[in-house]
């Protein structure tokens, strides 16, 4: 039988009875639409969060002082940081003697009341060198940030976070030049940085930044430290700077047994690829369940072609008895089955792609529709076809055409 | 009439088991047909008409004997092979029309040209040829199968039966289902193709009346032959 004439036959099959042949296809339209929107969702998610993670920089090491313990549990005691374990010589140290460092920048930091023209508001206070822009990716809007001159010769001088700024001054002003006070004394404001929103990881827009040598004098009166962050050269593996950083930290510390390490590292690397392991087992997750409404769908496909068989008994017989071999009824009722799954997928397609929109335009809900997933909705739909249609397209080639068209 | 007749069957049994019990269906049916005959094939209710018509129309094979048609042995066929000797050589006509519903006259008589893989043009113009060989207007042939009498579509089933210029056409109960004056009109239509065209012609039936249409009645009983005679020639 010719394909065009195989064609036609669906298509009169499928026609005729409307209702049964839409209700069919929805259950196939509701699978490959939430297989391909779930998938969607959860990509758009892993994007995200990837994204934000990536504003901080994912070449980031982060040195606190505090016990060495498993990557997370050590991050949330409240013991790590709160040791005087770290101070402006192991940064010394640390550029000296270890290869392959982007940047570095110490922290000191605090909450302070802080004061300017009349209004005022509670912030952390961050004491810190000029790489720090480069290494936690920050941008400036005014002004400039801390310069190596400012730490000499331990300026009073302050960088505002976007945040505090708008605190002190408001939205739209540019306090650049203007004076805020710190703990009792006058800082001249240099710069403004750009905001950054959205990140969790401690908001950086919500800090007023001096340096780290008029911190440390005037507001800690220590030589410690509370962070050192370390970014990572391009060219260079994370986790092996973290081992040099390490054992050269040991030596100047003067620790033999590892057991006793005062400090931690955090590698923003790790934490990437956590959330991203984390992010890609949700993604499969919700495709799983998704793909389980597609599997519904198709013993829905499966049903209607076993009650077409029986319900078109003397059909078949009597396409056999006109000369109809095994071959062409198979082909039919396969066709057919085939037919509704990629009708039901192209809908689909179209489900999974609007639900997609509306979850970015109206609710503002990440959503990332891949082209992989689009083939794959298309090969999975023929599939279920192919699959769930065997059975009853054999069942039919199979039939006697003497009992078939005998069947009542 | 050749000297080698189309149909031979010799010695054909078919029984039919169901658990255990067995019917037989045919016993031991000998006759030959030659080609261009009309032959009515008569018997009461169980005689084992249909079964002969279905060895005959190479739907079934016997459990015993043999059939050869056109002298090719097709007793022994699988599925496949039955299919391709029933596109080739046999055109149906059943007592309850069989036309595929919610499809045009028109396809409904191409049918059997679509499994015999014919080109279109080919094939648009057998079917013209048929429908109008069974004298249907024209003006029917793109209704649906249900948008037309009883008669006319007996008269389709006829055309879609010797669309395929089958060597043999086989009727089972045609007028069953129609009244005695439609019934006449489609037994007409097959002495017309008989006479006119040479189509080798097999009408299965229990009543006198339609079966003295035929130039031959061969009368079964009980699964066995039990009279064979000329009426006309
Ligand atoms: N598929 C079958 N399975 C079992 N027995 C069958 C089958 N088909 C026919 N028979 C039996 O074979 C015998 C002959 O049946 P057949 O259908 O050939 O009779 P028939 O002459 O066509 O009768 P009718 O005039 O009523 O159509 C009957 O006894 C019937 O019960
Ligand atoms: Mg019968």
């Amino acid at each position: 039988m010719k394909l065009a004439d195989l064609l036609h036959e669906v298509y009169t099959a499928i026609t005729v009875n409307k209702v049964r042949s839409s209700l069919t296809i929805l259950g196939i339209v509701i699978g490959i639409g939430s297989v391909i929107s779930m998938i969607a969702l959860g990509q758009g998610a892993q994007t995200s969060i990837e994204d934000r993670i990536q504003s901080i920089g994912s070449n980031l090491l982060t040195i606190r002082p505090g016990a060495q313990s498993g990557f997370g549990a050590g991050g949330v005691r409240g013991g790590a940081g709160s040791a005087d374990t770290l101070s402006s010589s192991d940064v010394e140290v640390i550029r000296q003697n270890v290869e392959g460092i982007a940047g570095i920048a110490p922290e000191v930091s605090s909450r302070y009341q802080v004061v300017a023209r009349g209004s005022n508001t509670n912030t952390t206070v961050l004491g810190t060198s000029p790489q720090y822009v480069s290494v936690r990716n920050i941008d400036i809007a005014h002004g400039t940030f801390l310069s190596e001159i400012n730490i000499r010769n331990f300026s009073k001088v302050a960088v505002l976070g976007s945040a505090v700024s708008s605190d002190l001054f408001g939205e739209a002003s540019n306090p650049v030049g203007q004076k805020i006070r710190i703990n009792g004394s006058n800082y001249t404001i240099i710069g403004i940085t750009t905001e950054k929103g959205g990140s969790s990881f401690g908001s950086s827009d919500d800090t007023i930044y001096i340096p780290i040598s008029t911190a440390q004098r005037f507001l800690t009166g220590s030589d410690s430290v509370n962070t050192i962050n370390v970014s990572v050269a391009d060219d260079y593996d994370m986790t092996l700077v973290e081992e040099n950083i390490t054992s050269v930290l040991l030596i100047e510390h003067g620790i033999n047994d590892p057991a006793e390490i005062d400090f931690n590292i955090f590698n923003q690397g790790d934490i990437v690829e956590t959330a991203s392991s984390i992010t890609q087992t949700f993604t499969v997750l919700l495709g799983a369940v998704a793909g389980i409404s597609l599997v519904v769908g198709g013993i829905g496909i499966m049903n209607m072609m076993l009650t077409n068989v029986t319900e078109r008994t003397r059909e078949i017989g009597l396409r056999k008895a006109l000369g109809a071999k095994r071959r062409d009824i198979n082909l039919q009722f396969l066709l057919e089955s085939i037919a509704l799954t990629l009708i039901g997928g192209v809908l689909g397609i179209a489900l999974g792609l609007g639900i997609s929109y509306l979850a970015n335009n109206i609710f503002g809900i990440a959503a990332e529709v891949s082209t992989f997933s689009v083939i794959l909705a298309f090969g999975v739909s023929a599939a279920i076809g192919i699959i769930f249609g065997y059975y009853p397209a054999r069942t039919a080639s199979k039939l006697n055409p003497i009992d078939a068209l005998r069947y009542e | 009439m050749g000297s080698r007749d189309m149909i031979e069957i010799k010695n054909v049994s078919k029984v039919y088991k169901v658990g255990e019990i067995e019917t037989r269906a045919l016993n031991g049916v000998s006759f030959n047909i030659s080609e261009g005959d009309f032959v009515a094939i008569m018997g009461p209710s169980g005689s084992g008409k249909s079964t002969l018509m279905h060895i005959l129309g190479a739907l079934d094979t016997p459990t015993s004997g043999t059939y050869t048609l056109n002298g090719k042995d097709v007793s022994n066929l699988n599925d496949d092979e039955l299919a391709d000797i029933r596109s080739e050589k046999i055109g149906f006509v059943f007592q309850a029309f069989n036309l595929l519903p919610r499809t045009t006259v028109f396809r409904n008589t191409m049918l059997p040209l679509m499994y015999s893989g014919i080109d279109e043009e080919t094939r648009e113009k057998k079917t013209e040829e048929a429908l109008l060989s069974v004298g249907l207007e024209k003006e029917l042939w793109q209704n649906h199968s249900n948008e037309i009498s009883g008669g006319q579509k007996q008269r389709v089933a006829i055309a879609r039966a010797l669309v395929n210029n089958p060597t043999i056409i086989l009727a089972d109960e045609p007028t069953g289902n129609l009244d005695t004056k439609t019934g006449q009109l489609v037994l007409n239509t097959f002495k017309k193709l008989n006479r006119e065209k040479g189509h080798t012609v097999i009408l299965i039936t229990h009543e006198d009346e339609v079966a003295r249409h035929a130039n031959r009645i061969i009368s079964i009983r009980d699964g066995k032959i039990e009279g064979d005679k000329i009426v006309k020639v």
